[in-house]
């Protein structure tokens, strides 16, 4: 009885309060990379001002937001209105719940802990379920704001992320056929035991596959250069305009929680997870694993592919300008989506072809 | 009035890409543009009167105040007027030493134009960059004469003081790092995909259509049509430089993009020039301490960055003007957007409000 408790409750509360922390402090210091990083691509430095090299800026940050005056437009939809900002985030929270952060269980105090929440054997299913849900949350938004540049926004929003689901569906299939499991531990168990990454799987490496997911997920994250729903320059703030203090704050929190989950998904599909980079050269059980453990290693691997990832995103943002919005959908119904049918019809010859 | 389909939506005056205190009033079926209505007169701030009560050399700083972005060029087309009026004229070095602040003023005014235009569609780095190299300019001026932005330095009949000491060399020193930097916007921007869809074909304004509208500058040169001040009706020493125009073709936003972008390079080469043919002597000719001009009245125009600026002058012989009015390149430019909007997206009148590169403090005077 006591074990059952243990290992079905409080292990699992346990993990989700630790990951739902970590992953608050992972964006508001995403937050500040991404400042740091643009700034230094535009010859600037960045916050300095809060702490040593503005170091302390995200918690400073996020103190204002907390004590800013709650603001409700006079009128709005109340209930739509306070609800839309919820509905975004929970949807961006509860999809790290599949993501396995490393490919060890590793026990403290005696306890097993596995470093994902949960293994669901239709993890990425799981995921694209999930993920599709955030849209609601800023057409709500949108709508309950009851004012024109929301509305916009929300509906380019709407849009734009119904056109990227389906070449977002579409690239994941060909890891589906690769991995013969929808499961995110499977996939790249599976990646380890192949001995190569989706990315480079032999004979058709799957840069193509890898391209579009990327794509199609920063479309789907609304950033540059797909940031048409909240595009500064013409819509104001799209469809957050209304909101100020904490509300503001979730919108703010659910872009780029769902830009940290996109670059996690990255990583685990086409990057080879937690499996740490080798080229193939350095031995499979490179030194770390002997210095930190097999857990912690893979926590590491995870973790700088995961950066490596969202630096690209980040690099994108400064250098390219925004799509408009008939473009964007062109380039997805247009390219995207025969480009994914056809790659998925590749793969799948080639995998036959292989046996 | 308008179908239940279209959606009427005001853009600025506070918005963060009306480059000021522009109001566009848009009827949008979609985000589709049906009738765009500019609405001006935020800024206004009579400096057209101004100019009738105040003396010739006070109206001066009223100038500057115009198009804060291109300063020299007002103050100097404003001085050239009185000059004409008073019937003096600027001695040789005075007249090269104008020429290379104009030039370096088109210069600053045209890497602002670009900062904002890509910054208004989306482009961010490219703002910060430009706007390294505009204050190297800044502090050349600032070198000249203590001010950055706002120059007063001409002076009816010549200039306020010579070049102090070094100021070629710094200039020629700009001078070689501007083509490096211009090469990195182009690759920035030129050969980005993204940057030609969104600038081919949009705002396209035939050159005939372009002049019934008045429009000039690099927007008119945009449509093809050769029509450029310091060619056309030349002032100053700008016969004695060599310098193209560059011409677009289609008039869409792309070809008024890379007309700038050339201008700029044309500009390098004329301060360049007038560097080097810079003779020397006085930079003063003699004019009384009082500017009384006698009974008359005059046009003047110049090419500022943005299009043709004008004065007219009416002088009754007093110390101040009779009458003084200031044609304004950007509030005549303004004229063509909405025919140039018409069809387009939302996403485009941000483009086109940059393209014409419209400052609203020398729309409203």
């Amino acid at each position: 009885m006591r074990d059952a408790l243990v290992s079905n409750v409080l292990v699992p509360f346990v993990q989700i309060v630790v990951m739902v922390s970590v992953l608050m402090l992972g964006v508001a210091y995403l937050v500040l990379l991404e400042r740091k990083i643009i700034a230094y691509m535009q010859v600037r430095l960045g916050p300095r001002r809060v702490g040593p090299h503005g170091l302390l800026q995200p918690i400073a940050d996020i103190l204002k937001l907390l004590l800013k005056e709650d603001i409700m437009p006079s009128r709005v939809d109340r209930l739509v209105f306070f609800v839309a900002p919820i509905i975004l985030l929970i949807p961006a929270l509860i999809a790290f719940a599949v993501i396995p952060f490393s490919g060890d269980s590793f026990s403290v105090f005696g306890v097993e802990i596995t470093p994902w929440v949960t293994d669901v054997n239709v993890g990425l299913l799981y995921l694209l379920a999930i993920g599709s849900l955030g849209v609601y949350g800023i057409v709500m938004a949108g709508w309950a704001s009851n004012s024109k540049y929301p509305l916009l926004g929300a509906l380019r929003s709407a849009a734009q992320m119904i056109s990227y689901e389906v070449p977002l569906g579409l690239s994941v299939i060909s890891v589906l056929m690769l991995a013969g499991s929808a499961s995110m531990v499977e996939i790249v168990r599976q990646q380890g035991e192949q001995g190569v990454w989706f990315a480079f799987w032999w004979p058709y490496p799957q840069f193509v596959g890898l391209f579009l997911f990327f794509v199609a997920a920063v479309a789907e994250t609304n950033r540059a250069p797909f940031d048409l729903p909240e595009a500064e320059t013409e819509l104001v703030a799209g469809f957050h305009t209304e909101y100020s203090g904490m509300k503001f704050a979730f919108f703010f929190l659910a872009e780029y929680m769902n830009m940290i989950l996109a670059a996690c998904v990255v990583t685990i599909l086409f990057l080879g997870g937690w499996l740490p980079i080798t080229f193939g050269l350095l031995p499979r059980e490179p030194l770390s694993t002997f210095l930190l453990g097999p857990a912690l290693t893979g926590f590491m691997w995870f973790f700088i592919k995961v950066f490596l990832v969202l630096f690209v995103y980040l690099w994108i943002r400064a250098t390219f300008p925004r799509y408009r919005y008939d473009q964007l959908m062109r380039l997805s119904w247009k390219w995207f989506i025969p480009m994914a049918l056809i790659h998925v019809m590749v793969t799948a010859v080639v995998i036959l072809l292989k046996g | 009035m308008f179908g239940p389909s279209e959606m009427e939506i005001n853009l600025g005056p506070q918005h963060p890409s009306t480059h000021g205190v522009l109001r566009l009033k848009l009827k949008l079926d979609g985000e589709r543009i049906v009738h765009t209505d500019p609405v001006i007169g935020y800024l206004h701030r009579g400096c057209e009167k101004l100019g009738e009560d105040r003396t010739y050399l006070q109206t001066m700083v009223y100038t500057d105040r115009m198009d804060y972005v291109a300063a020299f060029s007002e103050n100097l087309v404003y001085i050239e007027a009185v000059e004409k009026l008073l019937g003096v004229e600027a001695p040789p070095r005075a007249q090269y030493m104008r020429v290379v602040l104009a030039e370096l003023q088109r210069i600053a005014s045209h890497l602002l134009w670009l900062a904002t235009h890509a910054l208004d569609i989306g482009a961010m780095t490219v703002f910060l960059y430009t706007f390294r190299e505009r204050e190297m300019i800044l502090d050349l001026f600032e070198a000249y004469c203590g001010a950055r932005l706002t120059l007063s330095a001409v002076r009816p009949g010549g200039m306020y003081q010579d070049f102090p000491e070094g100021f070629a060399d710094e200039t020629r020193r700009f001078c070689d790092i501007l083509p490096e930097r211009l090469d990195d916007y182009h690759q920035l921007l030129t050969t980005n995909r993204i940057w030609r869809e969104r600038t081919q074909g949009v705002g396209v304004i035939a050159g005939d259509v372009a002049l019934d509208y008045g429009v000039t500058g690099p927007c008119l040169r945009g449509s093809g049509v050769d029509y450029d001040i310091r060619k056309a009706i030349p002032y100053s020493v700008y016969p004695e430089l060599e310098f193209d125009v560059p011409l677009g073709s289609t008039g869409d936003t792309y070809d008024r993009y890379l007309c700038r972008m050339e201008e700029m390079r044309q500009s390098r080469r004329i301060v360049l020039q007038a560097l080097d043919q810079m003779p020397d002597g006085p930079i003063q000719t003699k004019v009384p301490k009082r500017i009384k001009p006698p009974k008359g009245e005059v046009y003047h125009v110049n090419e500022g960055p943005r299009g043709e600026l004008g004065v007219y002058l009416i002088s009754d012989g007093t110390e101040s003007a009779y009458r003084c009015r200031f044609r304004s390149p950007c509030f005549v430019n303004l004229q063509a957007l909405p025919e140039m909007a018409q069809g387009h997206l939302v996403a485009d009148i941000i483009a086109l409000i940059g393209t014409l590169d419209i400052v609203l403090g020398c729309i409203d005077r």
